[in-house]
């Protein structure tokens, strides 16, 4: 499990979240990759990133069969749900996409993200609730590991956002979805 | 946390610029390379040096030959379209001998093209960057650690041979992001800038940076003298990585970006019993000619990959002088190829 696609709205916080796999990759000492898109869909469609965590060097860093596929909007969903690789990962924001998986070779978590940020007093921080349902999912890496990582990108100017993230990533690691 | 840090290849590019001693950086925005702008304008005025956003990019090539003329280590960047724009300031610096680095982060063309990665801008980067007899050296990274270390090396190289010298990447390696150790940058003697503009209050003889010659031979002296540092550099600074070319049958030879995705249509290949290797040349001038000659001697049949619609495969087969069959795979105008459409051609010709 090493290909990691991460797609939304420009301004969910998408491109953090790829950034965060990647250091945490980066701590690890494996081999990392992230890759933006960076076209037209950058200033308000479909915004996505993708991520390679691997043990061998990384060849195309675009990923095009993710086996982790984070979505947090509808045209996202539409888009990359096909993509993922048979018994791969979907995690979804269900509070933003309706719909439910019709493919039955993978496995689909649907967690109302967005709900849950504005519901806790997490403004913008659906994308750090995904990030912890899919640190739960994929059973990779070591929760304090990531959490110190993102404590540690997080702007020393803002000490409560790195108390709000580790709220965030813990609120998103314990639900069940 | 980490020695390493999590870079963008335009920032890194920037970065390693900076600690190789860069004061002066001139550009101007284009998408995919205004990371590397942005990240100058930032960091810069902090760290003893000026960056400056040029009221275009012939203002910003007449900005380096004029910083460049002064002894200052000098940068600018831009993409496809705004790198045609310096052609002219280009063959101005090279006629003037004065070192430099120009960073060309491709995206798809002619014209304006789109913004994604292309390798397009092969021929123009090799052959034909500006009017006149000339040539830059052109380094080609193939990831974000060679992108800082490159960016270095160009530094050096400029220095050493009097010339500017082209980062040639792509809009994929401009915008990924992978570990960069900047500890890593060889450390190379360099000359003394004896022939500097810099004001000497009558104390040593006038220098000037000119590059206009109205006497015929006196040009021509100029040009045969250059083409000497071109023959030493042809001799000595080729650089190339292979992989499993040892028992290979066919050798895929690509640069830059494209080189990583034909890495893993190799291993691809080879699990499948087909005996692929890769060949990538990183100074794309000085092109490795005289390896890929002899590789030509065992190998039966070379396949280039690149994203345009067939540039390189010119220069290879120059190299080998047409001994073995040479093919062409791309994507162009952006399109990155999968692993798997290489693989077919892989497949297709081993055949």
């Amino acid at each position: 499990m090493s290909n990691f696609l991460f797609a939304g709205f420009g301004g969910q916080g998408i491109l953090f979240s790829g950034k965060l796999l990647a250091k945490v990759g980066l701590e690890l000492d494996k081999q990392v990759s992230w890759l933006p898109s960076y076209g037209p869909e950058m200033r308000g469609g479909t915004a996505n990133c993708s991520v390679i965590v691997n043990d061998e060097p990384i060849g195309s860093p675009l990923v095009t069969k993710p086996d982790v596929l984070l979505v947090l909007n509808l045209p996202s969903f539409e888009k990359f749900e096909h993509t993922v690789i048979k018994n791969g990962i979907m995690i979804v924001d269900s509070s933003l996409v309706e719909k439910k998986t019709v493919r039955t070779d993978i496995k689909a978590y649907y967690i109302p993200a967005s709900m849950l940020a504005s519901d806790n007093d997490l403004a913008g921080l659906a994308n750090i609730i995904m990030f912890g349902q899919m640190l739960k999912a994929i059973k990779l890496f070591d929760y304090s590991l990531v959490e110190a990582v993102l404590v540690h990108s997080t702007p020393k100017s803002k000490p409560q956002l790195a108390e709000l993230n580790k709220k965030a990533l813990s609120l998103g690691y314990n639900y069940q979805a | 946390m980490s020695r390493k840090v999590l870079m963008k290849g335009n920032e890194a590019v920037a970065e390693a610029a900076i600690r190789a001693g860069c004061k002066l950086f001139f550009g101007y925005p284009i998408t995919p390379q205004t990371d590397l702008s942005e990240y100058m304008a930032k960091q810069m005025p902090n760290r003893g040096g000026l960056s400056l956003q040029a009221e275009s990019e012939i203002a910003a090539i007449n900005m380096v030959l004029g910083a460049s003329a002064s002894g200052a280590r000098v940068m600018t960047s831009s993409s496809s379209p705004g790198i045609s724009l310096k052609g002219e300031g280009i063959s101005y610096i090279v006629g003037s001998d004065l070192p430099c680095v120009i960073v060309n982060v491709q995206r798809g063309g002619p014209g304006l093209g789109g913004i994604q990665p292309a390798q397009s801008d092969y021929f123009q980067a090799t052959k034909a960057l500006g009017h006149g007899d000339m040539h830059l050296i052109v380094l080609a990274p193939a990831n974000i650690q060679e992108m800082a270390i490159l960016t270095g090396e160009a530094f050096d190289l400029a220095d050493i041979y009097r010339t500017p010298v082209m980062i040639l990447a792509d809009g994929a390696l401009g915008q990924m992001m992978e570990p960069v150790d900047f500890a890593a940058k060889p450390v190379r003697v360099l000359p003394e800038k004896t022939w500097v503009c810099n004001g000497h209050q009558n104390k040593r003889p006038m220098n000037i940076v000119n590059s206009l010659y109205i006497q015929p031979e006196e040009l021509e002296q100029k040009n045969i003298e250059r083409f000497e540092r071109y023959k030493k550099i042809e001799e000595t600074e080729v650089k190339y990585e292979e992989y499993l070319t040892d028992d290979a049958e066919i050798v895929v030879v690509a640069y830059g970006i494209t080189a990583r995705i034909a890495r893993t249509a190799v291993n691809l290949a080879r699990a499948e019993g087909i005996k692929a290797g890769l060949h990538r040349p990183i100074t794309l001038y000085p092109f490795p000619k005289k390896r890929l000659n002899k590789l030509a001697d065992k190998v039966d049949i070379f396949l280039s990959v690149e994203l345009n619609m067939g540039q390189m495969i010119d220069d290879i087969k120059l190299a080998i002088e047409c001994k073995k069959p040479v093919k062409h795979f791309g994507r162009t105008g952006g399109v990155m190829p999968v692993p798997e459409e290489i693989l077919d051609n892989i497949r297709r010709l081993a055949k």
